[in-house]
């Protein structure tokens, strides 16, 4: 990989001018290297960082504006209405059943696509292109589309299926069941699933893609029932794509809004932390609390971000030696 | 998986097994493929319909098409015209996406080509803002907006896609960069070629396909975007993704309507989507997989 040839390069000069006393000339060149880097970093810095950091600052402030004039240091009062919040609690663990559910299931749904996409076949391109619809519909035209299109109890698509499946069978009485309230959070699931699976389908595919042949025809060769190279050769070469597929899937669920906030506005025990800080500032106008959650969420991404962070450069590690 | 041989009549009886196998798992491939893509058939076909047609339980597929809805859509009955939030939406992607090329660029080359001492950390700093939910600093960047006067302009969505899409940009330029021949940038530096030169002249031309890709996820990421536009818009700058929520109405029916808007709002990124297609995965997995 270039990259490599160009580091070694790159740290070569340095290398070999003295360690200690590094000449104006290389500190000149140094310059000269960060300068392209440096617009996009400081853009950067400026316009997510240091919101950030006003965050916290906040999240230690009472400060209502609907009550502007009565601010001051609140310490951890906040925080304390934080974790006391029923609401807040719940939605928490809204947030992680609705993003391991989702992550979970598409990701296997994936990987089974994946693998059934990974043979020639007749019309492969086509049925690509069509499992890759889903993801390219705007998020909140489907969710839209789910809830009056599919869902609807009285005309969605869904019941209408039913009715005719049992019209099939000569009955006049099919179950019409009202999915948007009997199952709500299942309801935001299959919405979701529904968008994500052909993202992690995409990547796995291309995971097995980048599978050495020549190993599997051996394997064949040698007698290996398709169960074994799965288990045996499939998996293992799969399981960073998996890992990634995963977490890059996570870091995306766990900030969704948009099916929340349309399918069942944050009502019936759906509501993710998103929805809820959205809804706080929005609403409640108390900055002091809704910067408190924020801080919350902000340090549980943050857990998420350190593990995907791992398992992308351990990727982009295994590149570099290809 | 198998390769069986074209003219291989008499197949032994495994070979023919497997064979047998694979229909049935190409045939399972397609269903999964139509089972995806019906809710999508679904909402074109509804928004074909006339409004008490898209209504019916069960479902009348066979009836009579009509541009309907998309008339409804584009403000026949309201008279409210969906252009301002579409020409928003517009605006804010791709503007945002140019600003996003111009920082990314150049920023790529300097971690890649020419990388700055720990290239590295800069890259993961780079993808670790990308997982910070930006909700969790919505508030101050809502108080800057209204201290600043930029509350409900396309100009504070096009600083925050820019800053949403530019470590995806950066990762996937980088990957891209890094497949540049080291030769030809040597040969332009011998050349006398300075950084302006190499980067317009010599490595925008061999990475264009890559450049374009990345515009178009940079693209698509802007025109979803809801969060952002429905905290920080109102009545002026309101996106297409707002303009879909206020759609639904209480009274009468709609669905069709709905699903006329639905297609609308889905089709440039459709078409970016497709366009982008090969690159796709490598751009959502921030160029980590090829």
């Amino acid at each position: 990989m270039p990259t490599q040839a160009t580091d070694a390069s790159a740290h070569g000069p340095n290398g070999a001018s003295h360690a200690r006393g590094r000449t104006t000339m290389d500190r000149a060149r140094a310059r000269a290297r960060r300068a392209p880097l440096l617009p996009a970093l400081v853009f950067l810095i400026i316009v997510t960082q240091l919101p950030f950091v006003a965050t916290v600052v906040i999240s230690f402030l009472r400060w209502n504006a609907l009550a502007p004039e009565n601010r001051g240091l609140a310490g951890f009062d906040n925080y304390r209405a934080v974790f006391t919040d029923p609401a807040l609690r719940s939605s928490v663990g809204t947030t992680i059943l609705l993003t391991v559910t989702v992550v979970l299931v598409s990701l296997l749904l994936g990987l089974g696509i994946a693998l059934l996409l990974d043979r020639g076949f007749r019309g492969r391109g086509i049925v690509r292109t069509l499992l890759i619809t889903p993801f390219l519909i705007v998020p909140v035209a489907a969710a839209l589309l789910w809830k009056h299109a599919l869902f609807n109890t009285s005309y969605g698509f869904l019941n209408g299926v039913l009715t005719w499946l049992w019209s099939l069978f000569g009955s006049d009485s099919p179950p019409q069941p009202d999915w948007m309230t009997s199952t709500p959070l299942a309801a935001v699931e299959v919405a979701l699933i529904w968008q994500w699976t052909p993202f992690m389908m995409l990547i796995l595919l291309a995971g097995l893609q980048s599978r050495p042949a020549d190993v599997v025809e051996a394997a064949l060769v040698d007698g290996a029932s398709s169960f074994d190279i799965f288990r045996y050769l499939t998996l293992p070469h799969l399981r960073r794509y998996l890992e990634l597929a995963a977490l890059l899937g996570t870091v995306y669920v766990v900030q969704n809004f948009d099916a929340v906030f349309t399918l069942t506005s944050g009502g019936l025990g759906t509501a993710n932390l998103p929805y809820t800080i959205y809804q706080t500032f929005y609403q409640a106008h108390d900055y002091g609390r809704a910067s408190a959650q924020g801080v919350v969420v902000l340090l549980c991404s943050l857990v998420v971000a350190t593990f995907a962070l791992r398992s992308v450069s351990s990727l982009l590690r295994e590149e570099s030696v290809r | 998986m198998t390769r069986v041989p074209r003219a291989a009549r008499r197949l032994p009886a495994p070979a023919r097994r497997r064979r047998r196998t694979s229909a049935y798992l190409s045939l399972l491939a397609w269903l999964c493929g139509l089972l995806f893509f019906l809710p999508v058939a679904w909402m074109v076909l509804t928004s074909l319909h006339s409004e008490t047609d898209a209504a019916t339980n069960p479902p009348s597929l066979g009836a009579s098409l009509t541009l309907h809805g998309y008339r409804e859509f584009f403000g026949e009955g309201s008279g409210i015209s969906p252009w301002p939030p579409l020409i928003n939406s517009l605006t804010a992607s791709l503007v945002s996406t140019l600003l996003v090329l111009a920082l990314a660029f150049p920023a790529a080359y300097a971690l890649s080509i020419k990388p700055v001492r720990k290239w590295r950390d800069v890259l993961f700093f780079f993808l670790s803002t990308k997982m910070l939910p930006l909700v969790a600093g919505l508030l101050p960047v809502y108080l800057v907006a209204q201290h600043t006067h930029l509350l409900d302009t396309i100009w504070l969505l096009v600083i925050l896609y820019t800053s949403m899409n530019l470590p995806i940009a950066v990762w996937m330029m980088r990957s891209f960069l890094a497949e540049v021949p080291v030769e030809i940038l040597e040969a332009a530096s011998i050349d006398g070629a300075g950084l302006a030169t190499t980067l317009t002249r010599i490595i925008a031309p061999i990475t264009m396909p890559g450049i374009a890709a990345t515009a178009l996820i940079s693209f698509i990421f802007s025109w979803n975007e809801l969060l952002f536009a429905r905290v920080l818009t109102g009545v002026v700058a309101g996106t297409a993704p707002v303009f879909l929520t206020g759609f639904v109405t209480s009274q009468g029916l709609f669905l069709a309507k709905v699903c006329a808007a639905a297609t609308v709002i889905s089709l440039p990124v459709i078409a970016a989507g497709f366009a982008a297609q090969d690159k796709l995965v490598q751009g959502l997995s921030l160029g980590a997989v090829k």
